[in-house]
């Protein structure tokens, strides 16, 4: 195992935050800091609650997670990408480095960064609504998992994309509305019937799903079921990887 | 302190004393088609010894800069397999590339990294324990030392292509390729990387070095490799190479302009100049007699005076150029 180039990787990924600090931190924050006050303090104080849940303390799971998927995605997406666009991804090809050390380097970074940046989300909401956590080592548990599944999903998308619109395509026109659709801002009881079958195909319900029931202990989906379905998510992410870089898929000629 | 000198020459390992015998670079039958269907590489059978320059000479498009790419790892092969001082680059691949450090031929630097961080980085990604000394020395050695704390984005070409130097011996590589190194570099720095790379082979690196400026494999190179359609036409001691393949030449000015070459003289390998005002006479300076004293007092025997004369020796340049056209 080449921890040094592990720790190499990772070290310089988390500078990368640093240095653009108000990009990867600040501007989601303040975005989420704004659904608040629309939705939890203006509007939520005219809506009755959900689930036995004051309107605004049940969005935050799904505003956290909201972030949580878009900042996975989008840094590891950004953090191969770059090295692809500048050219300096021959230094990390040509080094003793296995695909599996790569990986863990590149998405344990994007994932610490977005557990960061969930849990400064979850600290500023709780500066909006109260809210209590019923089940904090599972609302741990789901956060990691989350960021890490969707920082593999954004390794994959950042190998993928050959162009800058590419990068953004998948959070902007894919995750986005998913999380939207996924039950963000609404139970999915509220849904007719029909349309609570088709939003069952959505990844993102389990998601929330899963975070939500780790704060009120209330899920409209078994949280067995939102567990398995976020691992069953992972484990094909792994597989894409795996063949990525089996073939050299975009990242060798 | 340490210097570069003393970190490159710590004493062989028994193993590595092993594998004195074990060519530095060891490339079998290596083939390259790419998914255009273009073959970058037909075949290519190369041995670059421990400890020599070996220069890879070729016009645009031959395929050095697929060859290294091969051996460091960033392209994939077709078929055929490499080795680095005895270690296979796909089945012990991180040994392989443990030995190797690679200057490529595109200055790719992440603009917002500091000089110092982006060696740093270097160094741990090859494997390596932090070492701040050697990197003090390293960046002191390549005028670096300065700039440390400058963002790359700051610098100018020549001190972005000495950082790019600086990452590639950041891991006290064995064995360094340097991929167009002084493409656009000003004559200072080429000669700083010059006496660099012969310092570098005195502690016993292998440098294995592509170029368009001939002057510089001239210069620098033991043996010279000629690559060209994705073969190699040639591969030779550089001496020996200049020995058998470098003609020299006699420019002979004579007085009074001659309008054909005479027929008395049609038993030497000589040409007229279009004015008539120059005879040029090949011949070769290794053979037991070059003739020239015959030949002038054949040229004054039939009244062809000489005013002046003057010798060439042909460059590698001449030669390259000459394999090059008669290999396509």
């Amino acid at each position: 195992m080449n921890f040094f180039a592990i720790r190499a990787i990772y070290k310089s990924e988390m500078n990368r935050t640093w240095r653009t600090l108000l990009q990867s931190v600040v501007s989601p924050v303040i975005s989420t800091a704004l659904y608040f006050i629309v939705f939890g303090a203006a509007m939520g104080s005219h809506m009755g609650p959900v689930n036995g849940v004051s309107y605004g303390a049940f969005i935050v799971p799904g505003l956290i997670m909201l972030s949580l998927l878009t900042q996975s995605i989008t840094n590891a997406s950004f953090g191969i990408y770059f090295p692809k666009f500048l050219g300096t991804i021959y230094e990390v090809l040509s080094a003793p480095i296995s695909a599996f050390e790569t990986v863990l380097a590149y998405v344990g970074a994007a994932a610490t960064k977005a557990v960061f940046l969930g849990s400064i989300i979850l600290i500023t909401a709780r500066c909006f609504v109260p809210f209590s956590i019923m089940h904090p080592f599972w609302m741990v548990a789901f956060l990691v998992l989350t960021a890490v599944t969707f920082s593999l999903f954004g390794f994959i998308v950042g190998v993928w994309a050959n162009s800058f619109e590419k990068l953004n395509l998948v959070p902007m026109l894919i995750i986005t509305p998913l999380t939207f659709l996924g039950g963000s801002f609404y139970s999915i009881r509220m849904l007719p019937p029909f349309w609570q079958h088709i939003t069952l195909f959505n990844p993102v319900v389990y998601l929330i799903s899963g975070f939500r029931w780790s704060f009120y202990g209330e899920s409209e989906i078994a949280v067995k079921t939102s567990l398995a379905m976020t691992t069953l998510f992972m484990g094909l992410c792994m597989a894409i990887i795996f063949w990525i870089f089996r073939t050299g898929y975009r990242l060798k000629r | 302190m340490r210097s570069m000198n003393d970190t490159l020459s710590a004493s062989p390992t028994g193993a590595q004393q092993e594998m004195a015998a074990v060519p530095a670079i060891a490339i079998r039958d290596i083939r390259k088609k790419y998914a255009s269907g273009f073959e970058a590489l037909a075949g290519i059978d190369l041995d670059v010894a421990p400890g020599e320059i070996f220069a890879l000479l070729g016009p645009n498009g031959a395929g050095k800069t697929t060859l290294i790419s091969i051996i460091c790892g960033i392209v994939t092969a077709s078929s055929g397999s490499v080795s680095a001082n005895g270690y296979d680059t796909i089945r012990d691949y991180r040994m392989a590339r443990k030995q190797i450090g690679l200057v490529p031929q595109e200055l790719n630097i992440d603009s917002f990294e500091t000089v110092w961080n982006t060696t740093c980085f270097s160094r741990g990604l090859f494997g390596k324990s932090p070492d701040p000394v050697y990197i003090e020395q390293l960046l002191r050695d390549l005028s670096l030392w300065e700039k440390r704390d400058n963002k790359l984005i700051t610098l100018s070409g020549g001190m972005k292509r000495r950082v790019m130097i600086a990452k590639a011996l950041s891991h006290q590589p064995r064995i360094l390729f340097l991929d167009e190194p002084t493409a656009g570099v000003d004559v200072e720095l080429r000669r700083d990387m010059w006496r660099m790379v012969r310092k570098l082979q005195s502690t016993g690196v292998t440098i294995i070095l592509t170029t368009h400026y001939i002057e510089e494999a001239e210069e620098m190179a033991d043996r010279i490799g000629v690559i060209n359609n994705g073969r190699i036409i040639l591969v030779e001691d550089k001496s020996k190479l200049m020995q058998k393949l470098g003609k020299t030449q006699l420019l002979l000015k004579i007085q009074h302009p001659l309008s054909i070459l005479p027929a008395e003289l049609s038993a030497w390998d000589l040409t007229l100049s279009d004015d008539g005002t120059e005879l040029t006479y090949t011949y070769d300076s290794q053979a037991d007699g070059t003739g020239i004293p015959t030949l002038i007092r054949e040229l004054d025997s039939i009244g062809v005076e000489v005013r002046g004369l003057q010798t060439k020796q042909s460059s590698l340049e001449d030669i390259f150029v000459n394999l090059v056209r008669s290999s396509s």
